[in-house]
């Protein structure tokens, strides 16, 4: 099988100024020796927990990049972004382009990918403390830019590598270890603050949920801006929802998800902190708004000029 | 005459950073090289800016303290750089507003004011008529002038113009700057030199946050965008700036980020990241008076440990302090060629003195820097982004490519790029780290990473803007100047090539705890004295001459 193309310079260099020598895609998989689309895992051992909410979003994910495959999409195109935690490991466990960044971090790497290359689908996964607390500011600015990317947040509502502290969506009073007398601050509501922020599109999922976990995935992987999907994911070691979660969730149906107020008014139903209040899944909001990624569209690559260029500038400058 | 010096100062937003370039523009046209030292607080409108043009036969990167020509705008000029007349020194100076009763140098004072309303220009053309007063007393051709704003003036050209021309004529002849049989060059800013260094070694993205003295890299590349296919963004804060660059970097595209200190700190995890995950990274490091805030808009040399360390754990990296234009250029270019070739961050340690400071550019003299091919991957068997090679450097690949996956990690990874904990693989992988520092620093041996000026018994040890002050005072005291341009990997064998027939070696630089000696130190080299300023402001020619014959009467005495 091919594999990079080589402009020039022989076997394993080029000397292409600016961008270096692009393969080619291809649809066909079939005798792909190293990634297989039915079985997109690695042969790293998975470190989860049983019964950890991960699993269903590795498995919906597995299933929607299958999907999209039988559908010709070439799955060298994705590239997933995860930031460091638990959730983390996706990038270890599927067998797609990855870049494993840092805690927090996950949404500047990836608008530089997506900016370098905006034919690629990138896809981020990030906890709630990854986003919503250490990279609080990058979550706002994606969305903000309404940059073509998605943004799977792994939402356990606590830390769990760290063993057991209170993040930005956990309920007042949550007893961590850092907090063993309970939070004193209500959390945060993520879709509330994406929303304001310039999201383009807003989903709830649930690990107990499969079925619409990979309808939301797909559709915010489809989707051109900015997509968020908050996915209740439970921490069965360290904060065990399922109980609750099972009690109060339901599927938003009918709603108008070009209506900013509309999706307000649903996000606004729950606040992460009642316990009792009914739980909306589903999408809220879906709109179609100019992108960030749209700006660079108008330039070209002119690298024979590239000296003519420099002197032209410093002819200027004389 | 072989050289001249004339400072212009007024308040910010008189456009006195502007009025120095042309005054620099139109010497460069009689054939003269020229330096400019522009100092300025950090505020918008008000305070005091000076710039401080120096005009000789032959290349310079330092400023002297006197001046033939002093331009005031305003009465602070005349109040603040009064030291800096001599007695044979010419004054031109708005009489609407400065009065130089007292002083016993001859002047010219143009009622600048009364003038400008006359023609109905605005306030910001004072500096055009006082430019035109200047060529009149200097005794440069009108022609010149015209010839220098017609292509630099971006608007209201006739009015300029005109304003320019009432100054030259109402002004008188003091004395004749010759013409000298030489051709033009360019005038840049440092960080324009770097700039087109960068481009010409295949820059593809540039990405930063505003931060003195770094912002008029942006600034330059963000106007040249377009020219040269080049993507900027400004993103939300400098940790970002970091990792942008990695993810343009992941898919090929050659970036670089700009900063000063302060960025800097926000930049050291993602700097981390790129070590361990073997990302090509380019930052420029322009350095400012710290700690903290420090001294925003000011010089200093104090970040040579801090860009040596910073970043948890240990990996290799590239450190290169150019001195002037020409260096900026050439080794920019050079940083960016070293972080693809070595899948490694490269660090440009610049300083407010290379960054702003405004030189002639002779791009033949920097030496040709051209984009140097980046090892890639040959489409052979299954893609390993961290195989284990000679030299440590793993082929690059980037999605999408067929049939196959790239993962980058943070993480301790095996050759695939998968975490793992294992310690074989963890020291594996750490040694294959190193073996590129080995590579580069073999690779270094073909460059001058040591220059070296003069001979001497007695050697000055400088690193980056103080390359130009120390070249000049040490050929006048017949010492031999040793300038460190690569910092990391250190060159020790060219430093003991440099230091052969040196008895004792003084370290010039502007920190207060002698950052290059200390290093210098560590590889066990003995340096006797430290000659070192840290006020903010650069050494100038009679500073450096002072301190260091104070040191050598010391040593004398020792």
């Amino acid at each position: 099988m091919s594999g990079s193309k080589i402009s020039s310079g022989g076997p394993g260099v080029s000397s292409s100024p600016s961008t270096i020598a692009r393969p080619e895609t291809s649809a066909s998989l079939a005798t792909s020796p190293n990634m297989n689309p039915r079985k997109l895992g690695t042969y790293t051992k998975n470190t989860w927990c049983p019964g950890c909410g991960n699993f269903s979003i590795l498995s919906a994910m597995q299933t929607v990049l299958a999907s999209m495959h039988d559908e010709d999409y070439p799955l060298e195109n994705v590239v997933i972004v995860s930031g460091i935690g638990c959730h983390a490991k996706i990038s270890d466990y599927l067998n797609v382009n990855s870049f494993y960044s840092i805690h927090g971090r996950t949404l500047p790497v990836a608008t530089g990918i997506k900016l370098a290359n905006p034919d690629l689908k990138v896809i981020c996964f990030s906890g709630d403390g990854d986003s919503l607390a250490e990279g609080l500011d990058h979550l706002i600015f994606a969305a903000k830019r309404n940059l073509d990317i998605t943004l799977i947040l792994h939402d356990n509502r606590v830390y769990g590598l760290t063993t057991g502290q209170y993040t930005p969506t956990s309920p007042l009073g949550f007893k961590g270890k850092s907090t063993p007398m309970g939070t004193e601050e209500l959390p945060m509501n993520p879709m509330e603050l994406m929303l304001a922020s310039g999201a383009t599109y807003l989903a709830r999922g649930y690990t107990h949920g499969i079925d619409l976990l990979r309808k939301l995935f797909r559709d915010a992987i489809m989707h051109k801006g900015f997509s968020f999907v908050d996915t209740l994911q439970v921490c069965v070691t360290y904060f065990n929802m399922y109980e609750t979660y099972n009690e109060r969730v339901y599927e938003v149906q009918g709603n108008d998800a070009s209506s900013f107020d509309e999706a307000m008014k649903i996000a606004r139903s729950w606040d992460y902190n009642n316990m009792e209040a009914p739980i909306p899944l589903g999408k809220f909001y879906d709109i179609d708004k100019p992108r960030f990624d749209q700006v660079f569209l108008g330039y070209e690559l002119h690298p024979a000029g590239r000296d003519a260029k420099i002197r032209e500038v410093l002819d200027s400058l004389i | 005459m072989d050289s001249f010096s004339a400072l212009v100062g007024g308040i910010a937003g008189d456009g006195i950073n502007e009025a120095g370039v042309t005054i620099g523009r139109i010497l460069n046209q009689l054939g003269y090289r020229i330096y400019m030292y522009y100092d300025y607080p950090s505020l918008i409108r008000g305070g005091h800016n000076s710039s401080l043009v120096r005009a000789s036969k032959n290349k310079i990167a330092a400023h002297g303290e006197m001046v033939d020509v002093l331009i005031a705008l305003n009465q602070d000029t005349i109040n603040i750089h009064e030291p800096r007349l001599k007695e044979s020194s010419f004054i031109i100076y708005d009489q609407d507003k400065v009065n130089v009763e007292g002083l016993k140098q001859k002047g010219c004072g143009l009622p600048i004011t009364s003038m400008l309303k006359e023609e109905g220009a605005p306030h910001i053309m004072r500096n055009s008529c006082m430019i035109g007063a200047l060529c009149k007393v200097s005794g440069i051709s009108w022609d010149v002038l015209e010839l220098v704003l017609t292509k630099h003036v971006p608007k209201a050209l006739e009015l300029n113009l005109k304003v320019a021309r009432k100054g030259y004529d109402s002004a008188v002849e003091f004395f004749k700057v010759d013409k000298l049989d030489q051709p033009p060059l360019p005038i840049v800013q440092g960080n324009q030199a770097i700039a087109l260094g960068m481009i010409k070694a295949g820059l593809g993205a540039y990405v930063a946050y505003p931060m003195t003295p770094s912002s008029s890299l942006l600034d330059f590349i963000a106007r040249a965008a377009s020219d040269f296919n080049l993507k900027v963004v400004h993103p939300e804060n400098e940790i970002a700036v970091v990792l942008m660059a990695q993810g343009f970097a992941y898919e090929g595209v050659k970036a670089v980020v700009g900063t000063s200190g302060g960025g800097f700190c926000l930049m050291t995890e993602g700097l981390s990241m790129a070590g361990q995950a073997e990302m090509p990274l380019v930052i420029m490091l322009g350095q400012r008076t710290g700690p903290s805030t420090g001294l925003p808009t000011y010089t200093a040399q104090s970040d040579l440990h801090f860009a040596l360390n910073a970043g948890q754990g240990e990996f290799p990296r590239f450190i290169v302090a150019p001195g002037d234009a020409e260096e900026a250029y050439y080794w920019s270019g050079l940083a960016v060629n070293m972080a693809w070739k070595y899948q490694i961050p490269s660090i440009i340690l610049s300083d407010k003195i290379v960054s702003e400071g405004v030189y002639s550019f002779d791009q033949a003299a920097a030496g040709e820097i051209k984009e140097e091919p980046v090892s890639l991957w040959t489409g052979e068997g299954k893609y390993n982004r961290y195989q284990y090679t000679k030299n440590g450097v793993s082929p690059l690949a980037f999605p999408p490519v067929k049939g196959q996956v790239v993962k980058v990690n943070s993480y301790c990874h095996d050759e695939y790029g998968v975490t793992t904990e294992d310690g074989k693989i963890t020291s594996d992988m750490t040694d294959k780290r190193l073996l590129k520092e080995r590579a580069l620093a073999e690779e270094m041996a073909g460059h001058d990473t040591v220059k070296t000026y003069g001979q001497g018994r007695t050697a000055l040890l400088c690193w980056g803007s103080n390359k130009g002050v120390c070249q000049e005072i040490g050929e006048k005291l017949g010492l031999k100047t040793i300038q460190v341009l690569v910092l990391s990997p250190f060159p020790v064998t060219k430093l003991c090539e440099a230091l052969k027939g040196v008895g004792r070696v003084i370290s010039v630089e502007c920190n207060a705890t002698g950052q290059l000696a200390r290093l210098a130190r560590c590889y066990g080299y003995r340096i006797d004295r430290e000659v070192l300023k840290y006020n903010g402001r650069p050494f100038s020619l009679e500073d450096l001459e002072a301190d260091l014959k104070k040191a050598l009467s010391r040593e004398v005495r020792a």
